[in-house]
């Protein structure tokens, strides 16, 4: 019961399931969610007990956090332990394991080592600190990639000489692709991520139905968007078609931001490969700073190694991140592995599945039954 | 850092450089319109605020909506605020 009174409209969300049930029959569906922001939402509501057991959610690549690769942050520590560096970066991004450690460990270690909300309050700290050269540790999809674009931008207008960026945005439709190229998944469409399509728009997702012939609903994150959203991909597989379709017309359009996307091909050039966790190296899928803001490139000004790093024998993550198993099929889940600890990257941010999982999913799983019988779903 | 909590635009601080006041839960702030720019921005006007920018414009019910998800959201919320408040951007 208390699931579906959380919602903001019980009535609406019952109806909704009710209808999504109807709809379903006795078929069997698979559908990505790309984002973590919607792998949370879905485990926070526990929609997947919710929802009838044929219809099964299967977590996507879509936390930026989660598919930097060990030997990046291997990278980035190297640049925080640089004298007279202060490194910044978001947060999450602190936690992340690498070969030796963490960033919070360099920090234990003495490097200058700080987080930072945005991208333009580090270039503040090196506007401040002129005798002192300042990194930011820059990740995220094209969510995030506009604001390192305009922070660029006005470090070039400010004629700012002691600020560069370590890059490491990715984009989203690459491993979209790669999913759908790899033959361990039979899914059946794919719910499109929100935030990330407010800058890009819906139009790349085109391919999906066109070239590999699935549906994709691009969707809001309150649950009853989830399960709108679930509706409009099974009317489209029940009516035979195949297309992109807009849940989150509230907020997303078609064209995207096209100042946001107008200043990311101003700044950055498309890398020609990148690592991701778990998925390996996808081509034409990241980006760095182009020529024009070279002097803000970090990879310009250090020399970075670079040197792939092979995750720990005992993480999954990369079989996470494709939606092959789920977290807790993780050998070391909930053990070795844990928000505190993490062993891989999917249990630091709290929207890789593992740590959402961690959060909420088992206390939905343990109750799940009574739910199920209480609200007669 | 992948929340995008919806904030109320309460002051134009410098058109120039595109940067606005915004309270969100309470707590105001100073970011980044310039990915907006192209949009007729006021004060009053609510908008999706990541990482010290506003990213899209939204009206005020999906600003209610979205802010009641999130709230829910418990400690990732209340780091996301925290970060939020540590910010300085002028
Ligand atoms: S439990 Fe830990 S190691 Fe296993 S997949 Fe999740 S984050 Fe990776």
């Amino acid at each position: 019961m208390k699931f579906v009174e959380e919602f903001r409209d019980p009535a609406a969300a019952r109806a909704m399931v009710k209808s999504i049930t109807a709809l379903a029959g006795d078929g069997e569906y698979k559908f990505m969610e790309v984002c973590g922001g919607h792998t949370h939402t879905i485990y926070r509501h526990g929609l997947e007990h919710i929802l009838p057991s044929n219809i099964e959610f299967v977590h996507g690549p879509g936390c930026p956090v989660c598919v930097i690769p060990m030997g990046r942050i291997d990278d980035a520590m190297g640049l925080a332990e640089q004298p007279n560096v202060i490194f910044t970066t978001f947060g999450d991004m602190m936690r992340v394991p690498g070969s030796r450690g963490s960033l919070l460990d360099a920090k234990a270690r003495g490097a200058d080592t700080r987080f930072v909300y945005s991208p333009l309050d580090a270039l503040k700290i090196a506007v401040e600190n002129p005798d002192k050269h300042v990194v930011f540790f820059a990740v995220g999809f094209e969510t995030t990639a506009p604001s390192t674009a305009v922070t660029l931008v006005r470090a070039k207008h400010l004629g700012v000489k002691n600020f560069s960026v370590f890059v490491n945005h990715v984009t989203i439709v690459p491993p979209i692709k790669a999913i759908l190229e790899s033959p361990d998944l039979r899914l059946s469409g794919f719910l499109g991520p929100g935030h990330v399509s407010t800058v890009v728009g819906t139009r790349p997702y085109r391919f999906i139905p066109d070239v590999y012939g699935k549906p994709i609903v691009v969707a809001g994150f309150e649950p009853l968007d989830i399960l709108a959203s679930v509706h409009m991909l099974l009317a489209q597989i029940n009516e035979g078609r195949c297309e992109v379709e807009n849940q989150y017309s509230r907020v997303v359009r078609e064209e995207g931001n096209v100042k946001a996307l107008k200043l990311m091909a101003e700044t950055f050039e498309l890398r020609p490969h990148f690592e991701w966790r778990g998925l390996g190296f996808i081509s034409q899928s990241a980006l760095k700073v182009n020529s024009k803001y070279a002097e803000f490139d970090a990879e310009e000004r250090f020399s970075m190694p670079g040197v792939r790093v092979a995750d720990p024998k005992a993480c999954q993550c990369g079989e996470v991140l494709k939606g092959v198993i789920k977290p807790w099929e993780c050998k070391v889940f909930g053990t070795a592995c844990t928000p505190e600890t993490p062993i891989g990257t999917c249990m630091v941010s709290p929207e890789g599945a593992c740590a959402a999982y961690y959060n909420f999913g088992r206390l939905h799983r343990e109750t799940a039954a009574v739910v199920g019988q209480s609200t007669g779903l | 850092m992948c929340l995008g909590i919806p904030g109320q635009i309460v002051k134009i601080v410098d058109a120039q450089q595109h940067l606005a006041t915004v309270e969100v839960s309470g707590v105001r702030r100073v970011i980044s319109v310039l990915l907006l720019s192209e949009e007729d921005l006021n004060v009053g006007d609510w908008v999706l605020v990541h990482v010290g920018f506003a990213m899209a414009k939204i009206d005020e019910a999906e600003a209610r909506l979205t802010l009641e998800q999130v709230e829910k959201m418990g400690r990732e919320f209340v780091n996301e605020m925290d970060a939020f408040r540590s910010s300085q951007i002028t």
